[in-house]
């Protein structure tokens, strides 16, 4: 069985901010994330309190969000998660901000907004996505769908 | 983007390699957020320095050389590039430590070694060593309508609200680029629209103190988030709020949200009136702040307040002005701090030498107080041994050191501040 076969793939469109391609596993979270006091970059954990991602990864994940809140160490926080191997395979997000914009460049991850749906309605956790920033293109394979092959 | 020939000269590698990669970043951060063009400024806020063992390690591993950690972290370049001297007047901004309080703030002597090798770099560059999140109180004023490139949320939402001035918040990168280049991103609070309020906050009652423009901060944050909102009194505002008043309201506005612009009607510059905050647009929501939202945001703050033994006081969030430390001397004069509490005040360290002159320190030391500067429990992280409860009279501090260290946290005034250090015992409460 194919798990990326037309009934179980949803493609959206939206607008390159970092481009690149990428996939992963998607982390959804409804909470805006802080960098400075928000996350432990060793692990690219969560620790605001709170935050219904407290305690979980977003390392080597495609984390889908509304977009940046706190301080602006954002990109240093964030730059700090790629120099320690901890960093988001992609993000996808709604709000566009100086600190979301310069901390996705500075991660360089592929990272993309403006969808033609909102993607924390289309995106589940554990869906397999596939980012094509510079296509402006995400594929969307939904876990229950998936046969358990991961393509 | 669209860039000048200047512009595009820096990028063409005319200015030499530092400022090709810091047109770069510019160019794929403008891209990132749609932006059109980049504006001048001469003006950037900046961290610069570095203060933690991973800096460092990083240092040594690329040969030790500081040039390398201004590359990778200020230009976002894997190469490491010759950095040149600033092209413009650069401020720094606050610490993760106080460089003359190492062993109180738990800092190993080679990382204070690391920071000054590493401040002298910057100095050397060009770098205002200023050490504050409060660059504004101590030479940094902008003036109305200059457009700026700077980092710290509460320094931020002055600078736009009070001064005038036109920045949004950025970041370590960005600013490293804007040195180099005196360029930024023209974008969001630097152009008209979106300077224009969208929230109508109207109070039906009076704010005076320090404490009370702390609580309509936090209040305005939470409820409007990262919009833009405008404070407005139908009787008019009968105290106009002096710099004190604003650097807590601003730093708390930032704090429970996050607002990097606000007007006060009558008062703030571009708002002499509120038909002109709102610049010709209907609100997007119209709040009313009255004793029922005052109360509700003070047990909201003293949420995690339960403990009446308090082992820490920290005053100074952002930095303390020379007005306040005149306030805490004239408050704990002839008084002790009780053996069992420490009583920390953050201040700049140009602001603190004229404390040293005016005796304030020496009041306050004899008390057993202690002024520190260039940084806070915040960022620091550090607190006196053994503190399980603190007591602050920064919303800001309250919101952030519960979160970060786990510790329980009073707000109050400073005079309730200064009295719970010299009784080890929070008696304070909703005035």
């Amino acid at each position: 069985m194919n798990a990326r076969d037309n009934t179980s793939t949803l493609v959206i469109h939206g607008r390159k901010v970092v481009g690149g391609i990428a996939e992963g596993e998607a982390l959804v979270t409804r909470d805006r994330i802080s960098g400075w006091g928000g996350i432990d970059p060793r692990t690219g954990t969560v620790i605001e309190t709170r935050h219904e991602l407290r305690g979980q990864s977003f390392a080597g994940k495609v984390l889908v969000f509304p977009g940046a809140k706190g301080s602006s160490g954002w990109s240093a926080m964030f730059h700090m998660t790629r120099l320690m191997n901890s960093a988001p395979a992609a993000f996808l997000f709604n709000e566009m901000t100086t600190k979301m914009a310069l901390g996705a460049v500075v991660t360089h991850a592929p990272s993309m907004t403006d969808f033609e749906c909102d993607p924390l309605e289309c995106i589940e956790t554990g869906d397999w996505v596939r980012v094509d920033a510079d296509r402006g293109v995400i594929e969307i394979t939904k876990k229950n769908n998936k046969s358990g092959d991961r393509p | 983007m669209h860039l000048s020939d200047e512009e595009k000269a820096m990028m063409d590698g005319r200015d030499g390699p530092a400022v090709q990669k810091a047109m770069d970043l510019l160019m794929r951060y403008g891209e990132a957020l749609g932006a059109e063009r980049l504006v001048e400024t001469r003006n950037v806020c900046a961290t610069i320095t570095s203060t933690t063992p991973f800096q460092r390690d990083f240092a040594l591993a690329k040969g030790g050389g500081m040039d390398a950690v201004f590359s990778e972290f200020s230009l976002d370049s894997q190469e490491t590039v010759e950095i040149p001297k600033f092209k413009v007047f650069t401020s720094h901004l606050q610490l993760g430590f106080d460089p003359g309080q190492p062993e109180r703030m738990g800092v190993s002597e080679e990382i204070v070694q690391f920071y000054n090798k590493s401040e002298r770099h910057a100095a050397g560059l060009g770098a205002q060593i200023m050490n504050t999140c409060t660059p504004y109180q101590v030479g940094n004023i902008p003036t109305r309508g200059e457009h700026c490139a700077w980092m710290e949320s509460s320094a931020v939402v002055y600078c736009n609200s009070v001064l005038g001035a036109r920045t949004n918040t950025e970041g370590r990168e960005s600013t490293g680029a804007a040195m180099l280049t005196g360029r930024i991103p023209y974008w969001g609070y630097h152009l008209d629209e979106n300077r224009r309020a969208t929230h109508v906050v109207e109070l039906d009652v009076e704010v005076e103190s320090v404490q009370d423009w702390g609580l309509l901060g936090y209040y305005i944050g939470e409820h409007v988030q990262e919009r833009v909102p405008v404070v407005h009194s139908r009787r008019g505002i009968s105290r106009v709020p002096n710099l004190p008043r604003l650097k807590h309201f601003g730093a708390a506005a930032s704090s429970s949200g996050g607002v990097e612009m606000y007007h006060i009607a009558g008062i703030t510059p571009e708002a002499l009136t509120l038909e002109q905050a709102l610049g010709g647009r209907a609100p997007v929501e119209v709040l009313r702040y009255g004793e029922a939202e005052r109360r509700a945001t003070y047990e909201k703050i003293n949420a995690t307040g339960k403990d009446a033994e308090v082992q820490y006081v920290m005053l100074g969030c952002p930095h303390y002005t020379i007005e306040q430390i005149w306030e805490a001397a004239q408050l704990i004069e002839g008084r002790k701090v009780h053996p069992d509490c420490e009583l920390w005040i953050f201040t700049p360290r140009a602001i603190k030498s004229l404390a040293d002159r005016n005796g304030y320190t020496r009041i306050i030391e004899a008390a057993g107080g202690i002024l520190m500067t260039d940084s806070c429990s915040a960022m620091s992280r550090a607190v006196p041994k053994g503190t399980k409860t603190v007591a602050l009279d920064s919303a800001k501090q309250a919101h952030y050191l519960p979160a970060i260290l786990g510790v329980q946290a009073w707000f109050g005034s400073t005079a309730e501040c200064v009295d719970a250090a010299c009784t080890g015992r929070w008696n304070g409460g909703m005035q």
